[in-house]
């Protein structure tokens, strides 16, 4: 009852239309923002930062969030269209969203993708009002051990269930934890395989891999496929969203199953990236239409986009609550609470109750404006699939350039995504997964530096996975996801025999 | 970003024209000013200490019109920051460029050998020093600096869990010294942010932390965290009650209570090589304007920074000392690159 309270007084906080104002104006650069590759949600809010220093605080968190869930909303849009995800958590977004483009069913795809992440933001809000205090604490209970434990558990069900060989889902992985242990090591403060050139000192950066892997490694496909894009005589009109908000709700365990992911990882903090995946992982293995993911699937859209928005929402409760940045963007979100002289941490909610719950209303209501701005654009963004693939090849090239040299401001790294780019397209031409890859570079330092810093903490014992409760669940729940394939396969055949033998016996 | 150029250059035109109107009146004061955008190079990921810093001072800059052109702030983390400095050193001459450090610049070079040292750039001024307390979980049972060495000492070896931030930086040279000066040892941990650290200690996933005042403030005034004592050489002057009970001044030092540990963290800033001293008399003058403003000294007061302000022969005297501290330091924890 109190936070309902608190809720309507922040709405009461919300009504100043300048407010409002800034909220639309957030709303339309984050989308501009997740549109561009490289041009993240992070430096977006970084970027606009300083700006909004002379407005109240207030307004100047309801501006720079709203930038936040544009990106949010915008990063699905290229990845569907062009696969080149322009945000980290769309990659796993590209899996399936990019086929149905290519199907022609391009609206059908950013129907569900914004439908999908404005659920998921929904359900991290509500949760966000009611059950901050308590998910804070629970938060805390998170040392390297559980952080581990979940970056494992993302890892574990991604792996084992994809079409290619086993063997070249392992070589993919690999190469992505070997890119991704370029550069500084977070545990001792030393180099590792820099060879002593100041480009490699940044390591490789996990977007610009991934703008050349799927970005430009996709355009020399479709170059060699006969310079189209397929599906670009797809019929869009505002009626395909309505048949998508008809057809959605088949899907409520799978939406319900991504939200409580993305919620979770945003808290925790995993973050948005690892709740895509993880979350598509999940719904490809517990789906009834599992086999024929990747080849467009509604639900395989559905399941990564509704998780990334409940995490990147929900990552706001311990930047609030703890003062601990949930998702890159979050830590700047958290650098302008300090500048505006606010301190998070357990006493904001007391002590600054037009900030919190101005904040929390304004959440509410900007999802509610993003979905009506991005929905009411599907058609224009469809419509750029109908633009001659010879015009639109070379300013989709400029802007993957654009995005690349953004995240470092590194002329070096548009070689790299270059790099990349061909090495995407070789993958492809030898059937070997990107997504391993990808998810490896993504979470390899994390993943990494979170294990030895347990094994730091417990003096090398390998049992402080199974310490206590909570971590000994999720790193069992890991190895059963790993084991799955084998365990299903073995079970069908003690049981197939055992039938035999059954249907065999009354013939004695 | 493109907008934002331009931005910027309409910003500029504006400028010139400001310029030429106040031409003569200005060019007996100022001999040198930009005359494009400056970049403002952060060798540290965004979000952190420094970063908000550079941040907060771009802000004033530009709602106090301190400076006719732009400033962009540009992070440049890669390898501990050393891309930053690597950038500057290799931009002699160019007077549109400045770097804002911490205490990497000093540790980087010498955890990593990446060649680069303070004498490579030229120094403009300290902007604050950044202090270091030791904090403990409310709950732990020690009340004073000098019980908790004494269970340090009591207790076996590694038993004692530092958490800090980074690895053979700031951090974790203020534990070495711990250990040195007590003879005790700790399992030291490094994570990725002083906001991580401060949450662990909370979680009692590890048994104390020399956070920054500003990373663990919230968690002492949610009475979650306390603090021991200040590593430095006198108590923080500000005697407003961040607590019910407690003000940062009545944090006793480490010295009070028998850990002589002095360390603090330079914010300071610095040009290329090359530069002439009327453009390093630009930016002294600008940083003084911008300590004068109320939204740095609110600043100031909120992270409970050491104010010093120093430029010339002053900050490089002390840049000297300072380097030769941290090479004495990290050669006895032996954290020197081999």
């Amino acid at each position: 009852m109190d936070a309902l309270l608190s809720l309507v007084h922040g709405f009461g906080v919300l009504a100043d239309p300048m407010n409002i104002l800034y909220m639309f104006l957030g709303i339309f650069l984050g989308v501009l923002i997740g549109v561009l590759p490289g041009l993240g949600g992070a430096n977006g809010v970084a970027i606009l930062l300083p700006l909004t220093f002379s407005m109240s605080p207030v307004s100047g968190i309801i501006m720079l969030s709203s930038i936040y869930w544009g990106a949010l909303f915008g990063g699905a849009i290229t990845s569907i269209l062009f696969n080149i995800p322009g945000e980290p958590w769309s990659v796993a977004t590209t899996f399936d969203g990019y086929p149905m483009a290519q199907k022609g069913r391009a609206g059908e795809a950013l129907a569900t993708a914004f439908t999908g992440s404005f659920f998921g933001a929904f359900v991290a809000t509500l949760l966000l009002t009611f059950l901050a205090p308590v998910i804070a604490r629970f938060a805390l209970q998170f040392g390297p051990a559980e952080f581990f434990a979940v970056y494992l558990l993302t890892f574990c069900s991604f792996v084992g269930m994809g079409r290619e060989s086993p063997f070249k889902v392992i070589a993919a992985m690999m190469l992505g934890f070997a890119l991704a242990a370029v550069g500084i090591d977070t545990v001792t403060g030393q180099l590792r395989m820099t060879f002593g050139s100041t480009e490699l000192l940044r390591g490789f950066d996990f977007l610009v891999a991934v703008i050349g892997l799927f970005g430009v490694g996709e355009i020399l496909l479709t170059m060699e496929e006969g310079l189209a894009f397929k599906g670009k005589s797809a019929k869009i009109s505002p009626r395909v969203v309505l048949q998508v908000w008809k057809e959605l709700p088949k899907y409520w365990l799978t939406a319900i199953r991504s939200a409580i992911v993305g919620c979770w990882m945003g808290i925790t903090p995993g973050g948005a990236t690892p709740a895509s995946f993880m979350s598509y992982g999940l719904a490809k293995r517990f789906s009834r239409n599992g086999k024929r993911f990747g080849s467009g699937e509604l639900e395989g859209v559905l399941a990564p986009e509704t998780a990334a928005h409940a995490a990147g929402t929900s990552a706001l409760l311990p930047m609030l609550t703890l003062g601990i940045p949930g998702s890159p963007t979050a830590a700047v979100l958290l650098g302008g609470l300090l500048i505006w002289g606010l301190q998070p941490g357990p006493l904001l909610f007391v002590e600054q109750r037009d900030f919190v719950w101005g904040l929390i209303a304004s959440i509410y209501l900007s999802n509610v404006a993003g979905l009506i701005v991005v929905l009411s654009t599907v058609p224009f963004f469809a419509a750029i699939l109908r633009i001659p693939f010879s015009i639109i090849a070379p300013v989709i090239l400029v802007i993957c350039a654009v995005g690349a040299y953004t995240v470092h401001n590194a002329l070096m790294d548009i070689s790299v995504m270059l790099v990349f780019g061909v090495i995407g397209y070789v993958f492809k031409k030898l059937s070997y997964p990107l997504a391993p890859l990808v998810l490896a570079l993504v979470l390899g330092d994390m993943a990494e530096s979170s294990f030895r810093q347990a094994m730091l903490l417990s003096q090398g014992n390998m049992s402080i996975f199974w310490a206590n409760p909570l971590v000994g669940t999720i790193v069992t729940l890991a190895l059963a996801m790993l084991f799955w394939p084998v365990l299903s396969a073995a079970m069908d055949r003690l049981r197939s025999p055992a039938r035999s033998r059954e249907a065999a016996l009354p013939a004695k | 970003m493109a907008r934002f150029r331009l931005l910027g250059r309409a910003l500029a035109c504006a400028g010139l024209a400001a310029a030429v109107g106040f031409g003569s009146a200005r060019a007996a004061q100022a001999a040198w000013a930009p005359s494009k955008t400056v970049e403002f190079i952060v060798p540290a990921g965004t979000g952190g200490g420094a970063d908000q810093m550079a941040r907060v001072l771009q802000g004033i800059i530009q709602k106090h019109s301190l400076m006719s052109q732009a400033l962009v702030v540009i992070n440049k983390a890669g390898g501990a920051g050393a891309e930053g400095f690597l950038d500057v050193k290799g931009s002699a001459r160019n007077p549109h460029k400045i770097i804002i450090t911490l205490s990497n610049l000093f540790t980087t070079p010498l955890a990593t050998g990446v060649p680069f040292k303070w004498e490579d750039m030229t120094p403009v001024a300290m902007l604050a020093l950044d202090e270091f307390v030791l904090w403990v979980n409310a709950k732990a049972p020690y009340k004073t600096a000098k019980d908790f060495v004494d269970a340090a000492k009591a207790g076996a070896a590694n038993e004692f869990k530092m958490g800090g931030t980074g690895s053979k930086q700031e951090d974790q040279i203020i534990t070495a010294a711990i250990e040195q000066a007590t003879g005790t040892k700790f399992t030291y941990i490094p994570y990725k942010g002083g906001g991580d650290v401060a949450a662990q200690l909370v979680g009692g996933h590890v048994t104390a932390s020399v956070n920054n005042p500003i990373e663990a403030v919230a968690q002492w005034r949610a009475g979650e965290l306390k603090p021991l004592c200040v590593f430095d050489g006198k108590r923080i002057p500000l005697t407003e009650k961040v607590t019910d009970t407690m003000s940062w001044g009545d944090i006793p030092t480490c010295k009070e209570s028998g850990l002589d540990i002095e360390y603090l963290m330079l914010r300071g800033i610095f040009m290329g090589p090359g530069a002439t001293p009327e453009q390093v008399a630009f930016y002294v003058d600008l940083f003084k304007r911008v300590r004068e403003t109320p939204e740095w000294k609110d600043f100031m007061a909120k992270g409970a920074f050491n104010t010093t302000f120093m430029a010339d022969t002053e900050y490089k005297t002390w840049l000297g000392k300072a380097a030769e501290t941290h090479r004495a330091l990290m050669e006895k924890a032996g954290f020197l690159a081999k």
